[in-house]
């Protein structure tokens, strides 16, 4: 694998005009799947989750999955999209041994969604957002997971036999195709990015699918060219395969307009091919060439009808589609009183429906997000995991910021509690009980630590005796520290202050 | 030879039912039958009397006990190799699928299992149903029971020469241009193609996908009524499966076989018939029109101009969803796997090469070249794309067509049958044999061919073929059955009677 040159980023965008365009897979979480009833459920043994259909035995037919047509129809309004009142699904063929029958079911020229559109926010310009119109929804299904065994790299070169697991084969894909994206300029990566991330957030919404790209069920496509600046012109474009996180939308975006700048720098002309993205080194490298174009041969699926989705279903289904991401994030924004860096942080954080559900459970938005974004985020971070992914729910952090707001639990004392309910030792309530972390509050015993801390210390107390009411501080330490910190700071400021004033 | 072997399915069911005979007596009858002749005609692929016997235990204990699983029950049947069977080999002539058992039925066979018809076995057809001859089978031949020496027709000529050889009363065939009918001319027999949609295709093999369509192979019409209403309907597994009743098809024969058509409106289609068509067979069909004129039907010459386009538009279409259908077909999970010669550490692609190149003959390749240039990017508008236009424009003539006659008669094939080898290395004089049978595929419209007589040039069967709108099938049957039933008086009984009797070995 050689490495090529690229030019820095800001040299190329000197020079160059880079031209996007992505096309994202998207797994739909039916049932079953999209010709057959065999489960779709992910991580089952492999080959378990076939029939004849899936597997394309000889003689199988297949029967249409009415329920990923009505996600299809739903990320199509979603997206903006006309929904096509008549289409078809094409044969597209060539031969692989982890496609079944050798050709996929898909849609050719007559997509079920078409011309749409998504205003993405661009998340580090302020309140810029851009149009990215959507050419076109379609369904298809997914091909089977081949496994190349035996070779270093886990790639067919080089290994000594594959294995392919047809569970995956059938999977209801939709994939959705863009328009090229042009005048992003030095954007273009973060762009491209926030497509990805909003494109997933809608996803979620309508609650088609897991939308988790390290399981596969959402993959992208990244189609790059760049032009001479300002010539206006399209050039010849790569299409990166599966770039399969957000941030590495963002690198190889980045990546090929470096790469490509320096291949037209040199004199040279960007090759018409597929290429490979590479998460461990940030490159990507040729795959094979699509200059002699594949012929795939489309024509209509003879074993399947036409699809004709009913008018007034389809408006049906428009009038109960969820409010857009986009939307719902600036109401929530204006409900909470967050300002524009805290909601961006609470949307870059994974946090925005845990916050949600942490406010819904009784705490203020401001404790939800501190608890989300700096403790949680902090433990997330350190276990490598996402923050939706802790064992703890916005309920419990509610609870445990409600505890707090009852002066029963001071903040050290707090995150003590979120530490047992991390390590599943039961609700908040419960870890308060059993590692009997609540604060003391017999006023008569703290009264008494806190005369034996001025009489422990007669200089500080002197202090404040003459006005210095910020050397209490020294005194409620030495009182939290009596206590074995179970005790309401507050309280005790209180309480040396009456003493001593 | 065994007379429960002569007795049509109607009067084997009427005698199980009576309890004259069991199931057992006859299916057995049948496995005698077929090891006594089948060396010669050679109609099976796999025989499964095991399967078969057991079958028939089970549907006389059914009618022992009073509840028959259907008029049919126990009644054997043969099944064309392109229906996936679970448990029996389905290889559809084809080396390629040699030695696969399916691990599902195709819902044609499973009707038959619920409704009690012991399997007998598979029958012989051409590759993939590739051909009008069986000849294209990787197995061999079928030999017509007439005369050993000629072809059965095809591609069904093992379920036809089965049927027309008394080794089965009843048995099913498919037909994507003339698969069962053409057979059923050349052999002497009836054979029936449902409306598209009419049977579930689901489990059988595809050739054209948008063509296929399966269907009764019998000796009588009413037999193959009584079929058609056991295999016929609705099925959600099969999308393109028409989802309405299943036309009174058992009562449309049951009527014609009076003979009366008085009234009915018979169209004689120019263009399938005169030039290109054997005189003897011409002249039985010319007679068999008499008859029904004679009988009272108003008989009327209608004209369907694209008809003449309806080779070259199938040769277009067929081969491009087979090309498709067949690519399948490559080593990876079933059937056979070849290793190419010479060839250390052979990868996937070269492993499918290999195995496609011994593992399919020379028609399939042929039509899998033709279906995939017929497919290739600029290409697609001229060949694919206009076929698809002209198969509209042959809609359009059945249409209007069917606005002057309640039903459409032809010729069924052009010629009695050929001598084995004698059209095999020229494709388009083949191909020439579905000349009538072709555009009911074209349009999904039912058709029939029934027995018109023997030519008088060679003394062989020929056919008439009865078509009627889609939908409209139980027109065929009983314009079908009146033509049998007035050509069998004329003839002073069945057909198939002056075949040779294949035991005395004077065929």
């Amino acid at each position: 694998m050689t490495t090529e040159r690229t030019l820095s980023f800001t040299e190329a965008l000197e020079r160059f005009d880079p031209t996007l365009g992505l096309e994202v897979h998207v797994e739909l979480n039916t049932a079953s799947k999209m010709f057959c009833g065999c489960s779709t459920v992910f991580g089952a043994e492999p080959n378990t989750q076939v029939c004849p259909v899936c597997l394309g035995l000889p003689g199988a037919m297949p029967v249409l999955n009415a329920k990923a047509v009505e996600s299809a129809v739903r990320i199509g309004l979603a997206l903006n999209c006309d929904i096509a009142s008549w289409c078809r699904f094409a044969r597209k063929n060539y031969f692989y041994p982890d496609m079944p029958k050798n050709f996929q079911t898909s849609q050719y020229d007559e997509p079920i969604c078409f011309d749409g559109w998504m205003d993405v926010t661009v998340p580090d310009a302020e309140g810029q957002s851009v149009r990215v119109e959507i050419e076109r929804a379609h369904m298809e299904e997914d091909t089977g997971k081949s496994l190349h065994v035996g070779g270093a790299t886990g790639r067919i070169h080089g290994a000594d036999h594959s294995l392919v697991d047809y569970n995956r084969a059938g999977i209801p894909l939709i994939e959705i195709v863009t328009r090229p994206v042009t005048g992003t300029r030095e954007s273009a990566p973060v762009v491209a990015r926030a497509y990805v991330a909003q494109l997933r957030d809608l996803l979620l919404g309508l609650g088609v699918s897991d939308v988790r790209m390290e399981q596969g069920s959402l993959r992208c496509d990244v189609n790059l060219s760049l032009s001479p600046a300002g010539s206006g012109l399209l050039g010849t474009r790569t299409e990166t395969k599966n770039v399969n996180s957000l941030r590495s939308v963002e690198r190889a975006v980045r990546y090929e307009i470096g790469r490509q700048a320096a291949v037209l720098d040199g004199g040279g002309s960007v090759v018409q091919e597929t290429r490979h993205w590479h998460e461990d080194t940030g490159i990507t490298t040729s795959g094979r060439e699509k200059s002699d174009a594949e012929d795939y041969r489309y024509f209509p699926e003879p074993d399947l009808v036409p699809i004709a989705p009913d008018a007034d279903w389809v408006e049906s289904l428009r009038a109960r589609l969820p409010e857009p991401p986009r939307e719902r994030r600036a109401r929530l924004q204006e409900d909470w009183g967050f300002s524009d860096l805290e909601m961006r942080d609470t949307v870059g954080a994974g946090a925005l429906e845990l916050v949600e559900g942490t406010i819904a459970a009784g705490a203020a938005p401001s404790a939800a997000r501190k608890w989300w974004l700096s403790e949680l985020a902090r433990r997330a971070n350190e276990q490598g995991l996402e923050l939706g992914d802790l064992p703890v729910t916005p309920a419990d952090v509610a609870r445990v910021q409600a505890l707090v707001d009852e002066g029963r639990v001071n903040d050290k004392l707090a995150r003590q509690v979120l530490d047992g309910v991390l390590a599943g030792e039961g609700t908040p309530d419960e870890v308060v009980e059993r590692r009997g972390l609540a604060v003391v509050s017999d006023e008569g015993a703290l009264s008494e630590a806190v005369d034996r801390a001025i009489a422990a210390n007669p200089d500080v107390a002197d202090k404040i005796r003459e006005g210095k009411v910020a050397a209490a501080g020294a005194l409620i330490g030495a009182v939290m520290k009596q206590m074995r910190g179970q005790a309401d700071a507050g309280r005790v400021r209180e309480l040396v202050l009456e003493k001593l004033t | 030879m065994s007379d429960l072997t002569r007795l049509t399915a109607a009067e084997i069911g009427a005698r199980l039912a009576s309890g004259a005979v069991s199931s057992v007596e006859v299916t057995q009858a049948h496995l005698d039958r077929i090891g006594e002749v089948d060396g010669a005609v050679h109609a099976f692929l796999h025989v499964d009397a095991e399967g078969a016997l057991a079958a028939a235990r089970a549907a006389d204990e059914r009618r022992a006990a009073g509840s028959p699983a259907s008029p049919l029950d126990g009644v054997p049947v043969a099944v064309k190799d392109v229906l996936a069977t679970k448990g029996l080999p389905t290889t559809c002539g084809s080396r390629i699928l040699e030695g696969w058992v399916p691990p599902y039925d195709a819902t044609v066979v499973a009707r038959l299992r619920a409704a009690g018809l012991p399997v007998l076995g598979k029958t012989n057809m051409d590759e993939f149903a590739m051909g009008s001859s069986t000849e294209h089978s990787a197995y061999g031949p079928t030999h017509n029971p007439w005369d050993l020496d000629r072809i059965p027709g095809g591609s069904g000529g093992g379920s036809a020469a089965a049927v027309a050889a008394f080794e089965a009363p009843l048995a099913v065939g498919t037909d994507t241009g003339g698969s069962i009918r053409q057979p059923g001319a050349v052999t002497g027999t009836v054979g029936v193609k449902p409306t598209y949609g009419g049977v579930s295709r689901y489990g059988l093999v595809a050739l054209a996908n948008s063509l296929d369509q399966a269907g009764p192979v019998t000796r009588t019409v009413l037999d193959a009524a009584l079929l058609h209403e056991v295999i016929g309907g609705h099925d959600p597994a099969d999308s393109t499966s028409v989802d309405a009743p299943v036309p009174s098809v058992v009562e449309a024969a049951r009527r014609g076989a009076d003979g009366d058509v008085a009234g009915l409106r018979v169209g004689v289609v120019r263009e399938l018939t005169g030039e290109g068509y054997q005189a003897g067979v011409q002249q039985r069909f010319d007679e068999a029109v008499e008859l029904l004129v004679e009988a009272g039907a108003d008989v009327v010459e209608v004209s369907c101009p694209t008809f003449v386009h309806a080779l070259a538009t199938y040769y277009l279409i067929l081969p491009a969803e087979a090309s498709s259908n067949l690519a399948k077909f490559d080593a990876m999970r079933y059937g056979l796997r070849v290793l190419p010669d010479g060839v250390d550490a052979p990868s996937a692609e070269e492993v499918m090469r290999a195995t496609r190149d011994k593992g399919f003959g020379d028609e399939v390749k042929r039509r899998i070249i033709l279906g995939t240039y017929a497919l290739s990017s600029g290409y697609f508008d001229a060949y694919y794309g206009k076929a698809q236009k002209v198969r509209t424009l042959i809609g359009r003539d059945f249409a209007a067509a069917f606005e002057r006659a309640d039903v459409l008669v032809s010729p069924t094939a052009p010629t009695t049958a050929f001598r084995l080898g004698e059209k095999l290395d020229d494709p388009v004089a083949m191909y020439l044999n579905d000349l009538a049978t072709i555009p009911a595929n074209l349009a999904g419209v039912p058709g029939i061919s029934v027995p018109s007589g023997l030519a008088d040039e060679d003394g062989l069967p020929a056919g008439v073929q009865v078509l009627a709108p889609a939908l409209a099938d139980d027109r065929v049957y009983r314009v079908g059955a009146a033509l049998e039933t007035m050509l069998t008086k004329a003839w002073g009984g069945p057909l198939l009677d002056r075949a040779p009797d294949l035991t005395r070995g004077d065929a």
